[in-house]
């Protein structure tokens, strides 16, 4: 038999996490902060306007790039919250989840060799989608001192002729760090610069703890190359939905939308009808949320810096990245035997770019009472570290 | 001021919904240092926005005898003094957990809390009839509570979120 693989698919290395998962999945009594979503439920509102979609019979296709209704009410929505404005019928796609806009604009945008400059530790998704799109992945990495921020210094060293696309994932899972305006202004310099496009990833921009998100679209020149995405899963608290969009200029975002109607068809339309609501009437629900979040990241930094356990402040998503480098561990080594000691899980800081060595990164998407619980085996993990090393 | 304004309200959607409040992880929690957040509660139970600190109790689980009523009443109110006067004779009784004034068909609603169905009876035949400008109650008898100040009383489920996702 001919093997059915194309060396493309099996070249790329699967997930870091996955392996953590497995593991943890096995054994008794882990407690967790190895979580990417939120604790919270749903606001009832949104998920009583999905029952009622289904209940209406809404269990159709809707055009392929969403409602209308939505994409409108996406459209206000950027407006208010990042000061862009989108036409909704010509630059703006529903999708299913933020991960596929980030698939479907690499591959909209990428001839082959062409290079993607994606700064690192990040989320998963982007290399590899970058690979299958047959461009070039190059890493970025960005740096602790930095407090992991994306400086135009990183950048230059990377740069080349073939250069394409700049990924900005901020804020950035894993290490919680923003990007402000300051910060954004001389990036978007080097964009117009270099003749880049970006794809900014602006999944958490709801969860931002020191003053609001700031787009890179919205800074002079970026609306035309900017690709921004969003969707309704961290701020909504609506993952498993599958719901998320994207907006740019008509001349890629219609070429998207072709690739999207072969590949998806549609988002799902009760996830559309639920989100509508969210966008509508939910921003005290994501107030509340954004309360409790920044409320346990204070938490955290605080008995970090009890333990001993160094970490800079981030400000973004709900994700903390301490260094463990003290430890003379491994990042992989630390959260194995964290996980065999103590049974928590944390996500190496690896699992997010070879630059994550000697950081985790500690979700705090959890209650109050859990964190505590999981932070006092922390602490008795670190204190017998501390033992052994003296 | 502005800043403190919303730090008290933080502080107050805290105590709302746990009152056993740990001061230095109330400070560590709001980003303020332990002394202010003292003074600021102090400040309040002064100012009477801190009425009191309470605690959420199902007594169904606890074998004590309670029945809780919600009383309807339809008063004339009296001259010079509105509804208040015949509010505070209500209100005075130690088993009249709440009172309001309300809107709509009826003029105070009472919550009250009896050993027995016989208790709250007695209470609204023998007390509440007889108050002179009271002219007519209707009682409902609380048969489950599925929730209570914000709390959900009923067991919640387990999360069924994965342990490990990117």
């Amino acid at each position: 038999m001919r093997n059915p693989l194309s060396k493309k698919i099996t070249g790329i290395a699967p997930s870091g996490i996955r392996k953590f998962f497995d593991v943890a999945n096995e054994m008794e009594g882990v407690i967790s902060l190895g979580v990417g979503e939120p604790d919270f439920d749903t606001p009832w509102r949104i998920r009583e306007e999905g029952i009622f979609s289904l209940e209406r019979g809404r269990t159709f296709y809707t055009s392929n790039a969403g409602l209308m209704e939505l994409r409108t009410e996406i459209c206000r929505y950027l407006e208010r919250k990042i000061h862009v404005s989108y036409s909704p019928k010509t630059e703006t796609m529903v999708t299913v989840g933020g991960s596929e806009a980030i698939d479907v604009a690499l591959r909209c945008m990428l001839e082959p060799g062409e290079e993607v400059l994606i700064p690192q530790p990040s989320y998963v998704s982007y290399l590899p989608c970058t690979v299958m799109a047959d461009g070039v992945p190059v890493i970025v990495e960005l740096k602790n001192e930095n407090e992991f921020k994306l400086t135009v210094e990183d950048l230059e060293s990377k740069v080349t002729e073939k250069s394409k696309i700049l990924i900005m994932p901020f804020p950035n899972n894993p290490t919680g760090s923003i990007m402000t305006k300051e910060d954004l202004e001389p990036i978007a310099e080097f964009v117009l610069e270099h003749d880049l496009y970006v794809i900014s990833d602006e999944i958490y921009s709801e969860l931002s703890y020191k003053g609001d998100h700031v787009s890179i679209a919205s800074l002079p020149g970026m609306r035309d190359r900017t690709i921004v995405i969003n969707g309704f899963s961290k701020g909504f608290a609506m993952t498993g939905w599958r719901l998320g969009y994207c907006c740019g200029p008509e001349l890629i975002l219609t070429q998207m939308i072709k690739l999207h109607q072969y590949a998806i068809m549609c988002a799902p339309t009760n996830s559309q009808y639920a989100a509508l609501e969210g966008l509508r009437n939910c921003e005290e629900d994501v107030q509340e949320m954004r309360n409790a979040y920044n409320q346990r990241r204070r938490f955290l930094m605080h008995e970090f810096k009890r333990m001993g356990l160094d970490c800079f402040e981030p400000f973004g998503a709900f994700y903390v990245f301490p260094s463990i480098k003290k430890f003379g561990m491994t990042s992989d080594e630390f959260a194995t035997k964290l996980l065999m000691e103590e049974k928590v899980a944390v996500v190496p800081g690896t699992a997010f770019g070879d630059c994550g060595e000697g950081f985790l990164r500690i979700s705090y998407a959890y209650s109050l009472e859990d964190l505590k619980a999981a932070l006092e085996r922390l602490e008795r993990f670190i204190q017998k570290l501390n033992v052994t090393e003296q | 001021m502005e800043k403190n304004g919303t730090l008290r309200k933080e502080i107050l959607r805290y105590l709302e919904k746990n009152s056993r409040v740990n001061l230095s992880e109330l400070a560590v929690l709001l980003g303020t240092d332990e002394a202010w957040v003292a003074n600021e509660i102090a400040d309040m139970e002064k100012e009477k926005i801190i009425c009191g600190y309470h605690t959420l109790i199902d007594w169904d689980k606890t074998g004590v005898e309670q029945v809780t009523a919600l009383i309807e009443v339809r008063v004339t109110p009296q001259r010079s003094q509105g509804f208040d006067r015949v509010a505070e004779r209500i209100y005075n009784y130690p088993e009249v957990s709440a009172v309001y004034l309300i809107s709509g068909g009826y003029d105070l609603l009472i919550t009250l809390e009896g050993k027995t169905l016989k208790e709250v009876s007695r209470f609204v035949t023998e007390k509440l009839s007889t108050v002179d400008s009271v002219i007519s109650t209707a009682t409902f008898f609380i048969l489950k509570k599925y929730k209570d100040h914000g709390t959900i009383m009923v067991p919640k489920k387990e999360s069924e979120r994965m342990l490990v996702t990117p």
